[in-house]
């Protein structure tokens, strides 16, 4: 009866009942967009590194990320691709460059510059084109999501990076930038020509173990080959990234921030609500009471409006976020929401909204029944 | 009885020696300000005399704490209150079900005790559709769920017109026969003081000679 008196309270007053949900759904909505753009962030900080199928990096000593490294030389490349458990090893280019629209502006993109005959690294989603496009000179590879912003509408157009001619021959779909400079896939050599750099510099040198090797011990022996750079495996260097762009930045620190006010924003409307319609109902509370209710009775109908409150606030919360995920998947920000997240967040709900229930609840416990004796 | 301190205190009862048996429906009538609502209230455990003792059932319960009061008020005790304080949003029916429940009895016992007022038909409607003497009846039938032995019953009358009020009174005199309870009423009524086996009359917190 507790849970039946709790869900008709709370239904009697409709309009007190929307704001309800409207505070929890808010609430739910915020914390899990907020973490669905830390998982975005997360995956977009490191797609490029995740899909690239190599094993190990090499790095200039000090490198925080992939996006801004410092140029290799070629010692680098033959000592890594010389030492035993090594099936393969290339240069990358990865360079910060102007490109110019074809209607005029300039943009920030950042051209990767991978060996188009190895299959080890290079744009892993295609709409239009293929890799082996990029062979010829000048072409480059832009994903949809971009194309806009660098004033092209597809295949075949043209325009600058860094004074030189780009004509596009591939089109990715969704390889987002977690800068705001789009990647730019290119060959090697056309790379290197926009970046200027001379033949044989790079800026990492990616390998594959060969199988049957411990690629622990492979890493080991690369780094004692090469104790002036930095060599890690790729998850390390995945993570390495991550940790860059999410904590260093402060980028982390705000969407949590952000998620955290939400959990306070929800958890106040639903204590303000709770407690209005405590007090509306204090007549009744008293009533029970009276008549030798348990206080643990009367806490009972208001945790259960709190749990209903939870529930009805979480799914809505869950839909608009799950909907907001959806929505992102063509934009530049991606929000990534499992239903993992949505499961964990209902705990979340649950705790936030016990929480707004706490000073209702004491209210109604400790009504003095002689209320309802009152004229 | 008092409440407040030094000149401003007032004593709401002085005094006041009674004794209501199973089976009596005893009224206790006065002025507005006689004490008489303090004084069931005394005697529901909702109130701690200053002053004096309280028995129910051949048991002191002065001393008690406010957990072993509440408990009596749930075990012996039903309660008709004047603005019958029904939960707006239960039916009648859920209305008796929620006492039972708190009682640790049957909730189906409910359509039972709403058919003993006279209310089964009723018994899916909420509070506002039914008429005031008809919300009374289901207060009733909510005070008897348990079997207390005791029903308080607070201006049960007040808000009812005259046919109401004779019903009402009615069936708490054969809620105090039937059942071998003692009611205690409060009450402005004259009708309902003379339906009463017993009237206590009360005046500024004294009983009246």
């Amino acid at each position: 009866m507790a849970g039946l008196l709790a869900w008709r309270n709370l239904a009697h007053d409709r309009a007190r009942l929307l704001v309800t949900l409207v505070g929890v759904a808010f609430a739910v909505a915020l914390v899990a967009i907020q973490a669905g753009l830390f998982l975005g962030f997360s995956e977009t900080a490191t797609t490029v590194i995740a899909n690239t199928r190599a094993d190990l990096w090499v790095a200039a000593k000090g490198t925080q990320n992939f996006e801004t490294p410092s140029p290799l030389g070629e010692r680098e490349y033959y000592r890594l691709r010389a030492l035993p458990g090594i099936a393969d090893a290339e240069p990358l280019v990865v360079q910060f460059l102007p490109w110019r629209r074809p209607a005029g502006g300039d943009e920030g993109v950042i051209v990767v510059g991978f060996d188009t005959a190895s299959g080890i690294a290079g744009p892993w989603r295609t709409l239009a084109g293929a890799v082996a496009d990029l062979r010829r000179g000048d072409t480059v590879a832009v994903d949809r999501i971009y194309l806009d912003k660098l004033g092209v509408r597809g295949v075949g157009d043209q325009a600058e990076i860094a004074g030189r001619r780009a004509r596009v021959a591939v089109i990715t779909d969704g390889i987002r930038s977690f800068t705001t400079s789009p990647w730019v896939f290119a060959s090697l050599r056309t790379a290197r020509e926009m970046a200027g750099l001379r033949e044989g510099e790079a800026h990492y040198v990616i390998a594959k173990v060969a199988p049957g090797h411990d690629p622990d011990a492979v890493l080991a022996a690369a780094r004692r080959a090469l104790p002036d750079a930095l060599v890690l495996r790729s998850e390390q260097f995945a993570t390495r990234t991550a940790h860059y762009w999410i904590h260093s930045t402060g980028a982390g620190a705000a969407l949590f921030t952000a998620a955290l006010l939400a959990l306070v924003v929800g958890s106040a409307i639903v204590a303000q609500v709770l407690y209005a319609t405590t007090v509306d109902h204090l007549a009744e509370f008293g009533t029970l009471r009276a008549m030798g209710a348990p206080a643990r009775f009367v806490r009972g109908v208001i945790a259960w409006q709190a749990v209903i409150a939870a529930l009805l606030g979480h799914a809505t919360g869950a839909a608009l976020a799950l909907l907001a995920a959806r929505l992102s998947e063509n934009s530049t920000a991606l929000v990534v929401v499992p239903l993992a997240l949505a499961a964990v967040l209902f705990f979340v709900t649950l705790a936030m909204c016990a929480a707004g229930s706490v000073v209702a609840a004491r209210k109604a416990a400790t009504v003095d029944p002689a209320l309802v004796f009152q004229r | 009885m008092a409440f407040g301190e030094g000149t401003a205190q007032v004593r709401a009862l002085d005094g006041v020696d009674l004794d209501a048996h199973g089976g009596e429906m005893v009224a206790l009538m006065g002025p507005s300000g006689s004490g008489k609502t303090t004084l069931l209230m005394v005697l529901g455990g909702l109130l701690r005399p200053q002053h004096g003792a309280v028995e129910v059932l051949g048991k002191a319960v002065t001393g008690q704490s406010d957990a072993d009061l509440r408990a009596l008020r749930l075990r012996r005790f039903g309660f008709v209150f004047q603005g019958y304080q029904l939960f707006p949003a239960l039916t009648a029916l859920e209305n008796v079900a929620l006492a039972l429940e708190l009682k640790g009895r049957d909730r189906r016992e409910a359509t039972a005790l709403l058919d003993r007022v006279g209310l089964a038909a009723r018994r899916h409607h909420f509070p506002a559709a039914l008429s005031g003497g008809e919300k009374q009846r289901v207060a009733i039938a909510r005070a008897l769920a348990g079997d207390p032995a005791i029903v308080l019953a607070d201006e049960p009358t007040a808000a009812l017109d005259t046919a109401n009020g004779r019903a009402v009174v009615a069936l708490l005199r054969e809620v105090a026969a039937e059942g071998g309870r003692a009611v205690v009423m409060v009450t402005h009524d004259p009708r309902a003081g003379d339906a009463a086996h017993r009237v206590i009359r009360m005046v500024d917190g004294r009983l009246a000679a």
